[in-house]
């Protein structure tokens, strides 16, 4: 299985020009020839001017602070300019040509042909915990949501970005297997648990209330518990929570009981470097929202 | 060397370990794997020889790095990527953890501000730019997207609806118009490629329609970019959106 390696990189490429700064400016990062292309780019949508395009004081959703400390700083570099950034991302690309894609040619033409990834992820945004890495999806391998939280929303919740990728995955790809992901020290996780009930307009909270029984779940179960081991307790229910609201799909239900489909849960602890996963039971048995989610080979790698 | 095999291989270089715990354990794996019908898809067995691989050979090898990591993340970039199995950027530009906020949905959108319909991508650039302080925001579109030729296609085949695809790939219609208008009388392969491209750059003006994605413009802390990547030809396109709104005064 190929690796992602932060190999170092010495290869100097030649093919960067400075242009002049427009609406768009295009760099072709790979191709027999460099090509300039001028788009402009009118918006259809208007846009209303006055209050709305006021930059209003930022109030910080609760249970979000990062502490800067002395690490941060030393770790950020100065935002570079335009080039530097450019030169590196277009190194990465080529990186990944060289060692990945030429030299599995023949399996990138079938994938451009068409996919039949075997499962569907859903996992967090976050930037520590993509499985690519972490579980080494190779490309074709696994069709991916990443979202706030990996949170799965009912269907009675109505069209969402999440449950429109289910639709595709689940009725169009035919995957056989869906994956939620969980991890440590989740920062939606923490802005669910952290919520007050006074009215906060901040779209995290919009989106993280979809895993208020998770948190209520916690509260009760884990309420002697400190708080940043309710999180993590919630971490793991709102895994448990989004395999029931899967259940809530009728085509997602209707494979499942079939045995068509299989829905498991994964919980990545990325300050222990563990991993551990379970699978849904369905017996066909009436799963409410009360009800222990019935799992079987659940497994913990350490 | 298939990954079974390589996984098998990978584990038998610690059966020298002095630690007797961790060489049972290792020798149960290897048995375990051995065991493995070699045509038989066991997804349970994928996840743990992936997971396996990457404590092995990342995880364990830059512990400095995973205990800074396990502290907190300070991405530089919010990637918005389509959830396509081929087009991850994790592999294509060679993210590593703790260098990119990652949003994966169908055809790599963004739609405009809207608080109750769209929370969970409010959610995430508010997330990215407002706490993580995220420098760069990067869309990824891409060739062959399944996404972008659903928003091309229908209603006008005359095909069942998808009901939750359709609504969210609506997003793209003006990208769909606009490539209709423009090259309507191409192949419905080649409109689907500019509506690939369109597409983004659309939903790099929508980014703009986020108060924080505007201060951040303003303040001349983040940067838009909008990118393609060709898998049928290996080939990546990088565009920089120029900010649009220019702060004139506050009071």
């Amino acid at each position: 299985m190929a690796t992602l390696s932060p190999t170092s990189f010495t290869k100097n490429f030649n093919s960067s020009v400075d242009f002049p700064i427009t609406s768009f400016q295009t760099f072709a990062i790979f191709g027999p020839k460099l090509k300039t292309e001028q788009t402009h780019f009118r918006l259809s949508t208007s846009f209303k001017t006055g209050s709305c395009l006021e930059l209003k004081a930022m109030k910080e959703p609760p249970g979000l602070t990062q502490k800067l400390d002395k690490n941060r700083l030393d770790g950020l570099t100065e935002s570079e300019n335009g080039c530097d950034l450019f030169q590196d991302l277009k190194h990465r690309f080529l990186r990944f040509k060289k060692h990945k894609f030429e030299e599995n040619l023949g399996h990138f033409q079938n994938l451009a042909e068409g996919q039949a990834p075997k499962f569907m992820i859903i996992a967090c945004a976050d930037s520590r915990v993509c499985p690519s890495v972490i579980l080494g999806f190779q490309p074709g391998e696994a069709f991916m949501v990443r979202n706030v939280a990996n949170l799965v929303p009912p269907f009675e919740s109505g069209p969402s970005e999440t449950n429109a990728a289910l639709e595709f995955a689940v009725n169009s790809l035919k995957v056989e297997n869906i994956l939620v992901i969980g991890h440590s020290r989740c920062g939606g996780i923490r802005a669910l648990m952290s919520m007050q009930d006074e009215v906060d307009s901040s779209f995290i909270r919009s989106w993280v209330i979809v895993g208020k029984n998770a948190r209520l779940n916690t509260k009760s179960a884990a309420s002697h518990l400190g708080f940043d081991q309710q999180c993590r307790h919630c971490e793991k229910e709102s895994v448990d929570h989004s395999l029931l609201n899967l259940l809530t799909y009728p085509w997602i239900e209707q494979k499942v009981a079939k045995g068509e489909l299989s829905v498991h849960g994964g919980y990545y602890d990325f300050v222990d470097c563990t991993f551990e996963k379970w699978t849904l039971d369905y017996k066909g048995s009436n799963l409410g929202k009360n009800s222990r989610l019935p799992v079987k080979n659940r497994f913990y790698w350490c | 060397m298939g990954s079974l095999e390589e996984a098998i291989e990978g584990l038998k270089k610690f059966l020298s370990n002095k630690d007797d715990v961790a060489v049972a354990q290792i020798e149960k794996l290897i048995t375990g794997l051995q065991e493995t019908d070699p045509n038989e898809f066991d997804p349970v067995k994928r996840i743990l020889e992936g997971f396996q691989h990457f404590k092995i050979n990342k995880f364990d090898k830059h512990p400095e790095l995973y205990e800074k990591l396990a502290e907190g993340q300070w991405p530089k970039f919010l990637v918005f990527a389509c959830s396509d199995s081929r087009v991850c950027p994790s592999h294509i530009l060679n993210f590593q953890p703790g260098e990119a906020f990652m949003v994966r949905n169908i055809a790599n959108m963004v739609p405009a501000f809207d608080k109750l319909k769209y929370s969970g991508v409010g959610a995430a650039i508010e997330y990215a730019v407002s706490v993580l302080e995220v420098q760069n925001i990067l869309v990824i579109g891409h060739s062959r997207c399944g996404g972008i030729k659903r928003l091309m296609t229908h209603p006008e085949d005359n095909s069942a609806p998808f009901d939750f695809i359709d609504e969210w790939v609506k997003i793209g219609l003006p990208a769909k118009v606009k490539v209709q208008a423009e090259f309507g009388d191409l192949p419905l392969e080649d409109q689907c490629k500019h509506c690939e491209k369109e597409s983004v750059k659309l939903s790099l003006c929508h980014l703009e329609t986020y108060p924080y994605v505007q201060m951040g413009l303003a303040n001349k802390k983040l940067r838009l970019m909008g990118g393609y990547y060709d898998f049928v030809h290996g080939k990546f396109e990088l565009l920089e959106f120029e900010p649009r709104f220019h702060h004139l005064f506050s009071t």
